[in-house]
């Protein structure tokens, strides 16, 4: 596995810790780096400044200001080539909120709470597919 | 002579006519008739067949005798002044007669001096019938006039008692009126407590989603550390046997720390939890020191993720500044949280409002819909604003905001409660509710607080 650059966009400051300490393992070996935005707006900062990095974002939909669903949008228009894998994270798991997701050209849609074995699958499975 | 005969007629006629219907006289009539008979027929004969003495004394007789009668007789008593009018003459006639049967020559030499007593008595006697007739007839119009006076009164008395039980009717109408609108009253008071804790049961329902979400998200962080934890313990064991205590001192701080997150967050649900019990409990109506900084941030999440959940489309900004030397302050909480949620829900609403009609205009401005809660010390109060940058309030609207049942939302959405049971309960706590606005561009209602 390559150094895999992940940032995530949640406006809870906990996930934070919680991604640092699940992700523990991988951090110390190297394998993933991390990132964090606790609102959309502060993503699209970040993005600006490390935008030649590939990155692989984690977005919560539901923020104030900001949605993670208009994040999206503006990350799948802005950044076309290469486009940057975005998965969406979010407690209202319901169908509109999916299909909007994935019209918006989201990679891939998880629901709260995290299931970080399955996170980590699909994490390994972008970085080597 | 017949002048005895006729006037004792013509008495005994008069005494017949002027009896009032209901005299105890009545009883006399027949004989009286049959008397004038008796006197008409002595006048005939005297006039016609005998022409002599005994009939002149029949006269006098029969003139004294019915003036005698009339006298004594209780009956009669009614007649008294006609009988003084008329006795002189009969005395006299009576008198001359009997002078001319003892003494004849006598009789010459005082006879022009009888004429003139007899003359004199005659005159007397239209004199008097002059005045009785006269007394009558003051006597007859006073008794009609008091008649008159008695129907008056008759006619007045059956006008009151008409009035009276009018009046009656009246006050047992307005009696029953009364009771009836009493009894509409309690209904009414009845129904507002009904009202108002369907109202809180409504915002509660309103609040499930955001109250689901918001227990939600700790549950997870609850979930989520201790099986960090749980990981990070068989780490410790691997690193012990490694024997590399540094490491296993690095992930001991760490499973401290989210020990601490665990707690946090548990705490954070049981708050929730409570503070959803106290909001759909009946006010109990008293102050507790509460911590008005908390109370705000806690129904500005719910409302957030109430709306959230229940609207996809939504989405707000909300910002806060809360005055950090804001300490408890006594209120009943669940009150202040119910004001802070309706200003709070209200907000978001505008700004979503308002968000909606300009998507749909598709203008090219942009706009951030956002809601902004703050706390401010000041002397002897606490001010807590909820500002939104929404469709603020015309000046129609505006001086109806406060009265119940009133609201802009459509039919089914809105109460029409929460601002009027708003204002209540601010003056209830001594407090008040202001709202600065401009139309298309704000509106910020402040809340004032006191406190001791």
């Amino acid at each position: 596995m390559d150094n895999m650059k992940i940032l995530v966009v949640d406006d809870e400051p906990d996930m934070q810790t919680l991604f640092q300490q699940r992700f523990r393992k991988e951090i110390k070996e190297g394998i993933a780096e991390f990132a964090f935005a606790h609102s959309g707006e502060g993503a699209l900062q970040y993005l600006q400044l490390h935008h030649h990095e590939a990155v692989l974002i984690l977005s919560d939909i539901n923020m104030p200001g900001m949605s993670g669903l208009e994040l999206l949008q503006h990350i799948k228009q802005k950044y076309a080539t290469p486009p940057p894998v975005v998965m969406m994270i979010t407690a209202y798991g319901d169908s509109e909120n999916y299909n909007t997701a994935m019209r918006l050209g989201a990679d891939d849609f998880l629901t709260k709470p995290i299931d970080f074995h399955l996170l980590k699958e699909k994490l390994k499975l972008q970085v080597n597919g | 002579m017949p002048g005895e005969l006729i006037l004792a007629f013509f008495l005994v006629r008069y005494f017949r006519k002027s009896v009032p219907e209901t005299s105890p006289l009545k009883k006399w009539d027949k004989l009286l008739l049959q008397a004038m008979y008796v006197i008409a027929v002595l006048a005939l004969l005297d006039l016609v067949v005998f022409k002599n003495n005994v009939i002149d004394w029949i006269a006098h007789f029969i003139l004294l005798g019915s003036i005698g009668i009339a006298y004594l007789h209780p009956d009669f008593r009614f007649f008294r002044n006609t009988i003084i009018a008329v006795l002189p003459f009969a005395i006299v006639s009576f008198l001359t007669d009997v002078i001319g049967l003892i003494d004849t020559p006598f009789f010459r030499r005082i006879d022009n001096y009888l004429d003139i007593i007899l003359f004199c008595t005659i005159a007397w006697m239209i004199a008097m019938f002059i005045i009785v007739n006269k007394q009558r007839k003051a006597l007859e119009k006073e008794r009609q006039k008091r008649e008159i006076e008695e129907e008056q009164h008759r006619f007045i008395a059956a006008r009151r008692a008409e009035l009276e039980t009018m009046v009656a009717a009246r006050t047992s109408q307005l009696l029953e009126q009364k009771e009836e609108l009493e009894h509409a009253l309690h209904e009414l008071r009845e129904t507002q407590v009904q009202l108002i804790q369907k109202e809180k049961m409504a915002s509660l329902g309103e609040l499930t989603a955001g109250i689901a979400h918001e227990i939600q998200n700790p549950l997870n962080f609850v979930n989520n550390f201790s099986e960090v934890n749980k990981e990070l313990l068989e780490e410790m064991d691997h690193e012990i046997a490694k024997g590399n205590l540094d490491e296993v001192k690095e992930i001991i701080k760490d499973i401290k720390e989210n020990e601490i997150k665990i707690s946090q967050h548990g705490k954070r649900a049981d708050a929730i939890v409570k503070g959803m019990l106290q909001h759909s409990r009946l006010s109990s109506g008293k102050k507790e020191p509460t911590d008005i900084n908390a109370l705000a941030d806690e129904y500005l999440r719910l409302s957030y993720h109430g709306l959230r959940a229940k609207d996809k489309s939504f989405n707000a900004t909300f910002k806060t500044d809360f005055d950090g030397s804001i300490k408890e302050i006594e209120v009943i909480g669940q009150d202040i949280g119910r004001v802070l949620l309706n200003l709070i829900n209200n907000a978001f609403y505008s700004v979503n409002e308002k968000k909606k009609a300009k998507d749909q205009l598709q203008e090219g401005e942009k706009y951030e819909p956002t809601v902004y809660v703050a706390t401010k010390k000041m002397e002897r109060k606490i001010q807590i604003c909820v500002r939104d940058n929404g469709n603020g309030i015309s000046q129609k609207v505006l001086d109806k905001i406060y009265q119940p049942f009133f609201t802009t939302k459509p039919a089914g959405q809105g109460t029409g409660l929460g601002l009027s049971l708003s204002y209540e309960i601010l003056k209830a706590h001594g407090g008040e509710l202001r709202v600065e606005t401009r139309e298309g561009e704000f509106a910020e209602f402040i809340m004032e607080l006191p406190f001791t």
